[in-house]
């Protein structure tokens, strides 16, 4: 997930360039008070008008208590957005006070159900909420990490290691495969350390996130080299995933790959395996049907 | 009305200012834009159709263009047309 500034028209035109899965415009931190407005009406056309193919589209808005969030709201369901990303989500209410908006707008347009929603936890009370925010609507997709407030909040600061947010993330990973929804990690912030950005990749997969948000195109090749199934591993996985295609078509109720049982969290991953090699551009779908 | 403006001097962008008129005078558009001699008309066509949706009329419009998309001049009238009448006539 990409993040760009939502008034800065030159970098929303080109953001698809760098095919990211998805692009994040930013009305809110990006955004000053004064500049609130312009952003607001640039994001609402730019959706309406700039094709941006399969990339999913995300808008971040601010936060309904504030005097600018209801409108933004209204201007980017209109728009025809993907997902609203909801800011510095607390409680399971911040998500259903957020959906009744979205309804509201919905209901005017006649596009009831459209749009869905991602939740950004970035608070020690967000954190401790996590399950209850994933599971408040049908609508959500996912939870994400927004570092930044919740170190502050956690009276702490960042580190390169980042073990001041290792409970977040098990607890936003764990609450986000409870409630069947993706997990993001957060922004790595310091561009000129492309070694520590690829280790924190590392460590966020391996941790079970889905994604990370990135805040530069220059960041997504790693975020793709990291993600990306190996070889060795898609071989597997297509094998294993033949297998429980023949087993099927045979009736067969255990299924064995190389002498080693497949049992359902071996076919889940292999399936996942694949996904990713899709997403990455290592398999087509063409491919995997064949 | 007052004057105001939206947009920026930044590449892809435009920067418009609104300006009250005499009434009845129209809409007079200024443009200075780096691609007027390939886009001007279709720039100061997309800046009255904009200024038309949101009805109004009688002002002067200053617009300094550096190659912005139609989505943006479209939003940056609209932005600078909500300043100027101080209402948020955005998405009516």
């Amino acid at each position: 997930m990409m993040f760009i500034p939502g008034n800065n028209p030159a970098m929303m035109q080109d953001a698809y360039v760098y095919a990211p899965d998805s692009i994040m415009l930013d009305l809110e931190d990006a955004i000053s008070m004064q500049e609130k407005d312009a952003a607001r009406t640039l994001v609402h056309y730019a959706l309406k008008s700039i094709d941006y193919g399969n990339i999913e589209m995300v808008v971040r808005v601010n936060p309904l208590t504030s005097p600018y969030g209801k409108k933004d709201v209204r201007a980017v369901v209109s728009g025809g957005v993907d997902v609203i990303r909801m800011p510095k989500t607390e409680t399971a209410q911040d998500v259903i006070d957020l959906e009744n908006e979205i309804i509201k707008v919905e209901t005017e347009l006649g596009c009831l159900g459209r749009t869905r929603i991602m939740a950004a936890i970035e608070s020690t009370l967000g954190v401790i909420n996590a399950y209850e925010i994933a599971t408040a609507s049908k609508r959500m997709i996912g939870i994400a990490l927004g570092a930044e407030d919740y170190s502050a909040n956690l009276k702490t600061s960042r580190s390169k290691e980042g073990s001041e947010l290792m409970y977040a993330r098990e607890r936003i990973i764990v609450a986000a495969r409870a409630a069947g929804i993706d997990a993001l990690d957060t922004v790595f912030s310091d561009l000129n350390d492309m070694e520590g950005f690829r280790n924190e990749v590392a460590i966020i997969k391996q941790l079970g996130f889905d994604g990370k948000s990135i805040i530069n195109p220059r960041q997504i090749e790693v975020v793709n080299e990291v993600f990306a199934p190996t070889r060795k591993e898609i071989d597997k996985a297509m094998r294993i995933v033949a297998a429980i295609k023949e087993a099927e078509q045979k009736g067969l109720g255990v299924i064995a790959v190389n002498g080693k049982m497949v049992d359902k969290p071996v076919a889940i991953r292999a399936q996942r395996c694949i996904d990713l090699a899709i997403a990455s551009g290592i398999l087509t779908k063409e491919e995997v049907d064949e | 009305m007052k004057t105001a403006f939206a947009g920026t001097g930044e590449s892809g962008d435009i920067y418009i200012e609104v300006s009250p008129a005499a009434a009845k005078s129209g809409v007079e558009v200024n443009l200075n834009s780096t691609v007027g001699s390939q886009f001007g008309n279709q720039i100061k066509k997309v800046i009255l159709q904009t200024l038309e949706e949101l009805k109004i009329s009688d002002v002067a419009i200053n617009a300094n263009d550096k190659g912005a998309l139609d989505c943006t001049i479209r939003a940056r009238v609209t932005a600078a047309v909500c300043r100027a009448t101080g209402e948020d006539i955005w998405g009516k």
